[in-house]
């Protein structure tokens, strides 16, 4: 039963062949069992699973349901669910129980879905390992010395060892395709505005993005089904028809332009990693698609303009954690001013720490035109980049990471070398383009990933585009030995 | 850009942290990296590039100037730290 995709557990349920009371179950005892290995959830809201699959039993009997009616799911710790612990990875939260949902749990539970629990990540999403977070490192279960990359390693990690059918992540700088990518399983992060940020815990609000982890392309486009969509209450959700992605997902790859950036397989790429590219590559040349090669030629320099941005817009959206209205506030403060600084000096972890006074000192005066003003320069040539580029090819595709999935702590005390893990994945948050990573081979047994980054609103094509590879390959049919 | 531990400490207080004195000298060098590699970006002249704001071009969505929200006070106080007669408490600010 947990080796089923969520289309297979839609028409199991719908069938008849087991009830989603009896599937909360498996997946339930199944957390009970391994997620002491991987440190996969925060929170598994049991009772809460076990009343909404009671609930998508009754729907089921009366031929109300939806496709996604009593499957169960992980949502990633960032998303406020009402009377449900959301602690964003950190201490700041660790006592907060939000009093509404976000709009992408309110999609979920008006579509008659199970939420299982919420899973670990790096604190308020900063990081690309997973180890940032107060509730402990997440471990890859590929090898459980090794990181499930980050920030939603655990959404990716319950994915992968199958602790859950699929899961939300959200993507600031790579945060749902790189894990996806070390993890061996599908993730979509879709063009910014296309997901409602209402509820979701902000980091960086110009970049931050909510989509789908699944095992394969067609569950990202089930999920993404429900997932996309105006929000009155987001002032950045684009107005914009929600096509069915699940509609074209087998359209023929014939004529199909892939660009593949030449900067995207230089320096600082593993050579078994690029290998396993460029064998996927060569299947899509099978698939009927033509390849060209492009030049993105600021790529070098997304990491340093996104650590301006970045730091500078979670500086401001940070402030509101100071002690007084929620969250974790210190043992008697003797001033207000006492109280702030020492809500948030304790309630906050070191590398957010550094993101925020990185931000306060890029916006502060005399230095807000060097850096903040520069980086939205920046932003705009890498943006430029890919507008030429897409004007020639319809998809760009390259490696979602540089490496495989690298040892816990082997990173964690430099900053700039975690930063890097993000190199070929924060140009499309900086552009806001829509981005995938597809499971393509592996590398000494650790999964490695295909980025297929799209043009605006491109959704439906990526999710072809990867759907059409998946039926040709079994990569994302792969599952940890002992997780199976 | 190389920060010293007085600018460590200068940009703590304006973000309102409190550091202990014995990471300081962390922050001061991992701080000062971070600006470094921000600081490649100065390798490319952009002098006559509009900064990019946001990655859609839209505009501001107005709405019609009506109550929509409903008064959730009691819900938002219940997780306060501390909360009195539906205040916010805080440490006494004024003498």
């Amino acid at each position: 039963m947990h080796n089923k995709t969520l289309s297979e557990l839609s028409a199991a349920l719908k069938a008849g062949e087991f009830s989603s009371t009896e599937l909360t179950q498996r997946y339930l005892s199944r957390i009970a069992e391994f997620d002491s290995q991987i440190n996969a959830y925060i929170t598994v809201s049991e009772k809460q699973a076990l009343a909404a699959a009671r609930a998508a039993d009754v729907q089921i009997a009366a031929g109300t349901a939806g496709p996604l009616t009593g499957i169960p799911l992980a949502q990633k710790d960032i998303f406020c669910t009402q009377g449900v612990k959301t602690s964003c990875g950190s201490k700041m939260l660790d006592n907060f129980i939000s009093p509404y949902n976000a709009t992408v749990i309110e999609h979920f539970n008006q579509a008659g879905s199970v939420m299982l629990g919420k899973t670990n990540m790096d604190e308020f999403a900063m990081g690309s390992s997973n180890e940032t977070s107060f509730y402990g490192a997440v471990k890859n279960p590929w090898n459980t010395d090794k990181v499930p990359g980050g920030s939603s390693g655990g959404s990716a990690a319950a994915v992968a060892a199958r602790l859950a059918p699929a899961s939300t992540g959200t993507d600031t700088g790579g945060s749902i395709r790189q894990p996806a990518s070390l993890c061996g399983i599908t993730g979509l992060k879709p063009t910014y505005g296309r997901v409602s940020r209402y509820g979701m815990i902000a980091f960086a609000s110009s970049l931050d993005q909510a989509g789908p982890m699944t095992r394969t392309a067609e569950d990202a486009a089930l999920m993404l089904n429900c997932m996309a969509g105006f929000d009155q209450r987001d002032s950045t959700s684009v107005e914009r028809e929600v096509p069915d992605y699940t509609a074209n997902l087998s359209d023929s790859l014939e004529g199909l332009t892939i660009g593949l950036p030449k900067e995207y397989f230089g320096e600082g790429l593993d050579a078994s990693v690029g290998k396993a590219v460029e064998d996927a590559i060569a299947e899509y040349k099978k698939l009927g698609a033509t390849v060209k090669e492009i030049s993105l030629p600021n790529t070098h320099l997304a990491v340093p303009t996104y650590y301006v941005v970045a730091p500078a817009e979670c500086s401001s959206n940070l402030s509101r954690f100071d002690g007084v209205r929620f969250g974790y506030r210190c043992d008697d403060p003797v001033d207000l001013e006492d109280l702030y600084k020492r809500s948030r000096g304790e309630g906050f972890g070191s590398e957010v720490k550094r993101r925020i006074m990185i931000g306060a000192y890029a916006l502060s005066a005399g230095y807000y035109d060097a850096y903040y003003i520069k980086a939205q320069q920046m932003r705009q040539l890498i943006s430029d980049d890919f507008k030429r580029a897409f004007e020639e090819v319809d998809v760009i595709m390259g490696p979602t990471a540089p490496e495989t999935a690298f040892g816990i702590g082997d990173k964690s005390d430099d900053p700039i070398t975690m930063y890097l893990s993000d190199i070929y994945t924060i140009a499309a948050n900086l552009a806001g383009l829509p981005g995938m990573s597809v499971p393509a081979g592996f590398v000494n047994d650790m999964p490695v990933g295909l980025q297929i980054i799209g043009n605006y609103f491109d959704e439906a094509r990526l999710l072809n585009v990867a759907h059409r590879y998946q039926q040709v390959t079994d990569w994302h049919q792969r599952a940890p030995a002992q997780f199976k | 850009m190389s920060l010293t531990q007085d600018d460590v400490k200068k940009i703590a207080h304006l973000a309102r942290l409190s550091l202990s004195d014995e990471d300081i000298p962390d922050y001061e060098k991992e701080l000062s990296n971070i600006l470094g590699l921000v600081e490649q970006m100065n390798a490319v002249d952009t002098s006559d590039v509009t900064p990019m704001a946001h990655p859609l071009d839209m505009a501001q969505r107005l709405r019609e100037d009506v109550v929509t929200e409903e008064n959730h006070r009691d819900e938002y106080q219940a997780i306060a730290p501390s909360v009195e007669n539906g205040l916010y408490l805080v440490p006494q600010v004024i003498e």
